[in-house]
């Protein structure tokens, strides 16, 4: 029998306000333990939450590129459980009324395009940390209070590869609208999958598990392909689902069931007294809908339609803004859209993935990339020369017209310069040239070769090729 | 006369006139916690030397020049579930015995910016829950007027140490009775604002859409000095009313002509002692003789009050209670195998019996399968009866009653029976389960000699019409006068 995946996603995201959601201090990545803290989001006695508007901003602006319904009017509850890294033993969450609902996002998996549905987006806040040592658990509070929006989508997706796609753009459009810096390795993007399997053309979901701690792209494939494939080895064992949550462990390759069904918590959510209901006017949420930068799908299809690049690369450089900020700069000065994509697409990219750095971490501005391209179309460099200045433009960040200037890289293409090169050359290596004379047609490219190599690659190949054979021509 | 005798506009009077000072009035009330406090036991904590201290910092600026406010130099006392920077601040619980916030409650950044002195914290019942001050981890509070019996509660500590005269004045906190109960006890004037319009942050929650700090003081004109202090718009505390604060004392107006007065039947009916009810129905005389409209009608649902304030107030208090945990502050058990352990040992050994079963109790109501027929019906009722309070208001200016079916029992009367316990708010639960103002006055004796207090519920910001009828029930007769202790 065949068996299908049903996927769902619940994805948390740490949004960037500069301060936390209910008090002031700082939401910053790292610090000292217990830095980025006060009596309220520690939660000291007697201490009250104030809303910080921005989170509510943020999630609407989340909302609205999801095509989310927004709430006129939402409110916020308390989850009540008790772990230390929780310090007021409740997290402040929303629980029936969402600011967002009802969205959707298209993605693409091998040329066919899938609506996948949100079910919603609500904001909640973030819990501490526990470092263990030998003897005792230590807590960092810095994280808590930071704020996230939590984001789940209907499971819609049947594949690790959709998954991947959904995650892919969903990352791309909350960096498009500047609400999460979606550092997967700093905890800024987490994911929670949730997943059944049903024998092909059944209706009904079979029970489904929840997998946690996935801290990658990768390893969330990985979890989806494994948890796949254990579901279906139970049934075809004759067993049956148990609905639990489990935990992905990537370094074996394997998960574990962390609690079932009946060992969940009972929540106990109720409405939180101490704050009051959101309510979002329609002219804030015109105001906002205004300020939407243009999102990644339709920054794609202008890419297309303007600079006429392939589908392909329309995709992989709007699949990051930071990347496409890059190309549009490099492209505002360097008109040749494709040469500056292959740039990316080739050289930059492979660089990156070689030195496992991030996009936001290219060392040079997208002008640079436009100056070395203007610089080989202009013919004042060649393209091998190109490619070593590029190494030293990443590695040193300078720009290619000083690194040209500085190391005399230009072409030489002065023939009267190059005249004692050639006949250098030909001296040294009268054997090809006998061998030329005689029919063998390739010595040549290895008497040009010859002549590159004494101008370390600065000679003008055609003009160089065009005076060997000039030169051998005479001496017949 | 005494100075630890005289009401606080009667200290502010002879400060003015530089004829005390802060510092003496200080001394005076230490002296006499020092005297009879051992046998009241109304603080918890006493701020000796540092209150001094403070009290000769301001006088120096009342000798340079103006009053800076008319609490310029008068001592008060908090009850111990309002934090104060640096002064610890324990709820009367074990948990927090030795808990020292490290910032003020707004209120007492109020108090202290208007250059009142704190002299100490007070007793009560543990994190404000109970009516009789029996719940304090520390000791009880016994009554001024007879020491065999409880003060009332939850403040029971801030209008024994008034009535006592052990403090100029008192703030303390009201969630279902808990300011105006004890005041009826104790033969003080006691407070509860509308909802919203003294801050709660630094207020250490019991029930958060129910809490509300209010004063407790000798007269009606204090009471109005006071709310000019505590009240206004808090952006730290998100259910703040943010809009116009009026001055109350300008409320102070002997004079209660035309005022449409309503008596609800269900606040005369069964349960009633028959002295308290003559106490109040000879009030209505008073108040009518005076140029009053008095008249009783019907307040629906009254009798669902007390369950549905239990059920919504102990939900709110067991996730409001579940900080305490042993992991970040206070008490933490000795010893415990495992986390769970620790929280299970912690939270037992922390609490007393009455806090446990409200917090076993708000567990309850909130668990899937039951939100719906408790909370979720008791958040309707809720609804129903502020409905209820509308339509009265249509009606009246303010709702007139009693505070508490009787006067203050003996100790240990009601300890083992904590529904009789409960049913003692009944008159004061609604005031907060709509979240409306309720002023309490003394309104007589009964044979005993115990003090009877006269509730008025005024519409919602309302305070000023109870502050003009309580001020003129005040002037025209002599219930407050009578010294205790």
């Amino acid at each position: 029998m065949e068996y299908e995946v049903v996927i769902g996603l619940e994805v948390h995201v740490e949004l960037s306000t500069r301060s936390k959601i209910y008090c002031s201090c700082a939401t910053e990545f790292g610090g000292q333990p217990n830095t980025h803290t006060c009596p309220i989001c520690t939660g000291m006695p007697g201490v009250l939450p104030v809303l910080n508007v921005k989170v509510v901003e943020y999630a609407i602006r989340a909302g609205l590129a999801t095509n989310c319904h927004i709430a006129e009017f939402s409110k916020q509850d308390r989850k009540n459980y008790f772990y230390p890294d929780l310090p007021k033993a409740f997290q402040t969450s929303q629980y029936d009324i969402p600011i967002c609902s009802n969205g959707y996002i298209d993605i693409e998996v091998e040329g066919k395009t899938k609506r996948i549905g949100i079910t919603r987006i609500h904001i909640e806040e973030d819990a501490g940390k526990l470092i263990h040592g030998d003897d005792a658990a230590l807590i960092d509070y810095n994280r808590c209070g930071v704020p996230l929006i939590e984001i789940v989508s209907e499971p819609d997706m049947r594949s690790a590869k959709e998954v991947r796609a959904y995650l892919e753009n969903l990352k791309a459009i909350l960096e498009y609208i500047d609400v999460s810096d979606c550092k997967m390795q700093e905890g800024s993007l987490r994911a929670d999958v949730n997943i059944s399997v049903r024998p092909v053309g059944q209706k009904e979901f079979g029970t489904r598990t929840e997998m946690k701690n996935l801290n990658s792209f990768k390893a969330i494939a990985r979890a989806i392909e494994g948890e796949a494939e254990r579901q279906i080895q139970v049934i075809k064992d004759g067993r049956v689902i148990v609905q639990q949550t489990r935990r992905w462990d990537d370094a074996k390759g394997m998960s574990f069931a962390m609690r079932n069904k009946e060992q969940a918590h009972d929540y106990r959510f109720f409405p939180e007294p101490d704050l009051m209901p959101i309510v979002i006017d329609e002219e804030w949420l015109e105001e906002i809908k205004d300020s939407l930068p243009e999102l990644p799908q339709a920054r794609k299809r202008r890419y297309i339609r303007e600079f006429g690049l392939p589908d392909y690369d329309a995709s992989i450089l709007t699949g990051s803004k930071v990347l496409a900020d890059f190309f549009e700069k490099a492209v505002k000065k360097a008109s040749n859209a494709k040469v500056v994509s292959n740039w990316i697409m080739g050289e930059l990219l492979k660089i990156l993935k070689e030195k496992e750095m991030e996009v936001e971490q290219i060392p040079f501005p997208g002008e640079y990339l436009a100056k070395l391209v203007l610089l080989i179309e202009k013919g004042t460099i060649s393209g091998n020369i190109a490619k070593k200045i590029f190494e030293k433009m990443f590695s040193q960040s300078k720009d290619p017209e000083v690194i040209v200037k500085e190391e005399g890289l230009e072409v030489v293409s002065d023939e009267g310069v190059l005249l004692v090169v050639v006949n250098k050359v030909l001296q040294n290596n009268l054997q090809s040239v006998t061998d030329y004379r005689k029919g063998k047609k390739k010595a040549l490219g290895f008497l040009v070769g010859q002549a590159m190599k004494e101008t370390k690659g600065k000679a003008d190949p055609q003009v160089v090729n065009k005076m060997i054979k000039e030169e051998l021509g005479k001496f017949k | 006369m005494q100075l630890y005798e005289l009401t606080v506009h009667e200290m502010s009077d002879l400060l003015a006139k530089k004829k005390t000072s802060a510092v003496e009035i200080t001394k005076s009330f230490l002296d006499r916690i020092e005297n009879i406090d051992s046998k009241v036991g109304s603080y918890i904590s006493v701020l000796g030397e540092d209150a001094v201290k403070r009290a000769m910092k301001v006088q120096k600026e009342i000798d340079k020049g103006e009053m800076k406010t008319p609490l310029s130099g008068i001592p008060v006392a908090l009850k111990d579930n309002i934090c104060t920077d640096g002064m610890r601040t324990t709820c009367a619980s074990k948990m927090l015995q030795n808990f020292v916030p490290p910032y003020n409650a707004t209120v007492s950044k109020k108090l202290l910016d208007d250059n009142a002195i704190i002299i100490g914290k007070l007793n009560m019942d543990e994190f404000a829950m109970g009516g009789s001050n029996e719940n304090s981890y520390f000791k009880p509070v016994k009554n001024p007027w007879d020491l065999d019996r409880v003060p009332g509660g939850s403040s029971g500590g801030s209008a024994a140490a008034v009535a006592a005269n052990l403090t100029g004045f008192a703030l303390g906190s009201d969630t279902g009775g808990s300011i105006r109960q004890p005041a009826s006890f104790c033969g003080v004037v006691g407070m509860k604002p509308t909802y919203g319009t003294v801050s709660r942050f630094g207020l250490i929650a019991f029930a958060s859409s129910f809490d509300q700090i209010g004063p407790l003081t000798k007269d009606v004109t204090d009471c109005a000095i006071v709310l000019n202090c505590i009240t206004g718009y808090d952006p730290m505390d998100s259910t703040s009313f943010k809009g116009e604060y009026p001055d109350y004392k300008k409320a102070l107006i002997n004079d209660v002509k035309g005022i449409k007065i309503g008596i609800p039947k269900q606040y005369l009916g069964e349960g009633l002692d028959s002295e308290v009810k003559k106490a109040v129905l000879e009030a209505v005389e008073v108040l009518k003789k005076l140029g009053a409209q008095c008249e009783e009608f019907s307040l629906p649902l009254t009798e669902y009050a007390i369950s549905a304030y239990y059920i919504i107030s102990s939900a709110e208090a067991s996730s409001n209670l579940a900080r305490y945990d042993g992991i970040k502050y206070g008490f933490r058990a000795d010893e415990f195998s495992d986390l769970l352990d620790l929280y299970k040992k912690t939270r037992s050994e922390g609490f007393g019996s009455e806090v446990k079963r409200r917090i076993m109790l708000g567990t309850f109501s909130l668990s899937s399968g039951y939100y719906e027929d408790y909370y979720k019906k008791a958040l309707k009722v809720r609804t129903l009866i502020k409905k209820s309070f509308d339509e009265a208001f249509k009606k009246y200016d303010v709702i007139l009653g009693p505070t508490a079916p009787t006067t203050a029992y003996k100790f240990g009367e009601k300890l083992n029976s904590p529904i009789d316990m409960y049913v003692g708010d009944i008159y004061t639960v609604s005031v907060n389960v709509a979240g409306l103002p309720g002023l309490v006055i003394p309104c007589g004796f009964d044979k005993k000699g115990l003090p009877i207090g006269l509730q008025l519920i005024g519409k919602a910001f309302g305070e000023s019409t109870l502050l003009k009828v309580g001020f003129t029930f005040e002037q025209n007769t002599n219930y407050n006068k009578k010294a205790s202790i």
